[in-house]
């Protein structure tokens, strides 16, 4: 199964632990993390379900592309790394 | 006077606290190195709400009910998704928290960008958009003051009669309901805005209110404090006389506190507009009226008279229900306080994150 995990900053926040989860496609495996740990939804999704303007995603080496609907896929051994982008004062 | 003083910044939330005469924070900050982005002390039960824009996480809610040791994680109002393709709304900043009435107890209002009003029954556990308001055909011509996006920063609830409700919207006008926001109303007759070509300047759905602030005595006088200067109203918001020519020593701010029993009565913080936005010759005032607007007193005695820079936001300034006892917060970090009615002010603090909000309670 995909493992994905968090940004260390997030856990300033709340406790979100690396999970190994089913899912064929980002989105699947992130709803898959929201089912057992719902807050953690609102920190990395808008209203609107997109991928906030200041979070990325990875699956292993390349960022995630469809940043709307999470479509891209993941096969099993994949890991997803869910980033922010530090920036500001 | 309350002694308790909480002061919302970029980087966390601040008790302030007066013992045995003296202001002195309290302890480390909630939320540290957060922002806070608007405040409730819920005078009706003592909850605290505490609203924050986390810059990658997203708009957050908490509240406290051992008045700020330990905060609870609420849902944020949020927009409901659209249909599948569909381009819909977020909420990117929750600029104002109100209590209802009396007569309502639990219910909270919420002011955001992008010009989203929500509604709770339930302490801030369920949220919904204000549906009536989002619809006003004249929404579309609401733009930012400020941010990107249009905000909702100024809801009053009339203390006579709950389902009154007045807002205030960068850049959308003011505003009002009388039935607990089922409908809604344009006010803003009588406001001006002088940087729009000049069919458009009294335009009432562009109206760049700045933030308004009620009696609580005579709920029906309400003070705003205009990008373009300062008006009255006498009748809650739907019209209003400008009293711009009589204030000094600038018309520009964002901040208006309302003396909770004289209606006459009220203070700004004036600055040097459109975009420059400092103290006027860098002397740091407060100005107030107490006849109506006729005339405005400058007000110095304690504030920084050279090479100051601190500007007041909307929601920084607050009067407590003696409407002696005043504190204000600026952009530079600095906190002051009068018991004085602004006659005299102490600072507090120079040292603070910038301010977004001050409030008693």
């Amino acid at each position: 199964m995909p493992r994905v995990s968090f940004t260390a900053n997030l856990q300033r926040h709340l406790d979100c632990p690396p999970a190994e989860v089913a899912g064929r496609t980002v989105r699947a495996a992130l709803d898959a993390v929201f089912a057992v740990n719902p807050w953690l939804r609102s920190y990395l999704l808008d209203d609107q379900g997109r991928l906030r303007r200041h979070v990325n995603v990875f699956v292993n080496d390349r960022p995630v592309a469809d940043r709307a609907r999470l479509a891209d896929p993941v096969a099993d051994d994949d890991e997803i790394f869910v980033f922010q982008a530090l920036s500001g004062g | 006077m309350t002694d308790r003083l909480l002061v919302a910044t970029r980087k966390g939330l601040f008790t302030v606290v007066r013992k045995g005469g003296t202001w002195a924070v309290a302890g480390a900050p909630a939320f540290a190195g957060e922002p806070v982005s608007a405040i409730l002390p819920d005078g009706r039960d003592g909850t605290l709400y505490a609203a924050l824009n986390l810059g990658h996480f997203g708009v957050k809610l908490h509240r406290s009910e051992d008045g700020g040791q330990t905060w609870t994680e609420l849902p944020a109002p949020a927009f409901a998704a659209a249909p599948e393709g569909g381009e819909g709304p977020s909420v990117s900043l929750i600029w104002t928290l109100a209590a209802g009435g009396a007569d309502q107890p639990g219910t909270l209002w919420a002011g955001t960008l992008p010009g989203g009003l929500f509604h709770s029954a339930d302490r801030g556990s369920t949220w919904s958009l204000n549906q009536s308001l989002w619809d006003v055909p004249e929404r579309r011509e609401w733009f930012g003051g400020g941010y990107d996006e249009p905000g909702i920063h100024s809801i009053l609830v009339d203390p006579r009669d709950s389902a009154r409700l007045t807002i205030g919207v960068s850049c959308g006008g003011v505003w009002t309901s009388g039935d607990r926001g089922a409908s809604w109303a344009l006010g803003g007759h009588g406001l001006r805005n002088e940087y729009l070509p000049p069919e458009m300047s009294d335009q009432r759905s562009t109206q760049d209110v700045h933030r308004l602030a009620a009696c609580t005595a005579a709920p029906d006088r309400v003070w705003c404090q205009h990008h373009n200067g300062i008006f009255r109203s006498d009748d809650g918001g739907t019209n209003w006389t400008e009293v711009t020519a009589n204030a000094k020593p600038a018309a520009f701010g964002f901040a208006v506190a309302a003396h909770p029993a004289d209606p006459d009565t009220a203070w700004f913080v004036p600055a040097v507009k459109d975009e420059c936005r400092i103290p006027v010759d860098g002397r740091f005032v407060v100005s107030r009226t107490d006849d109506g607007g006729e005339s405005f007193e400058v007000l110095s005695d304690g504030l920084p008279q050279d090479a100051a820079y601190d500007l007041v936001y909307r929601h920084a300034l607050d009067i407590d229900a003696s409407g002696e006892r005043l504190a204000m917060g600026s952009t530079t970090g600095a906190l002051w306080v009068s018991d004085t009615g602004g006659e005299r002010w102490s600072l507090i603090s120079a040292h603070l994150p910038p301010v977004a909000q001050v409030a008693f309670g």
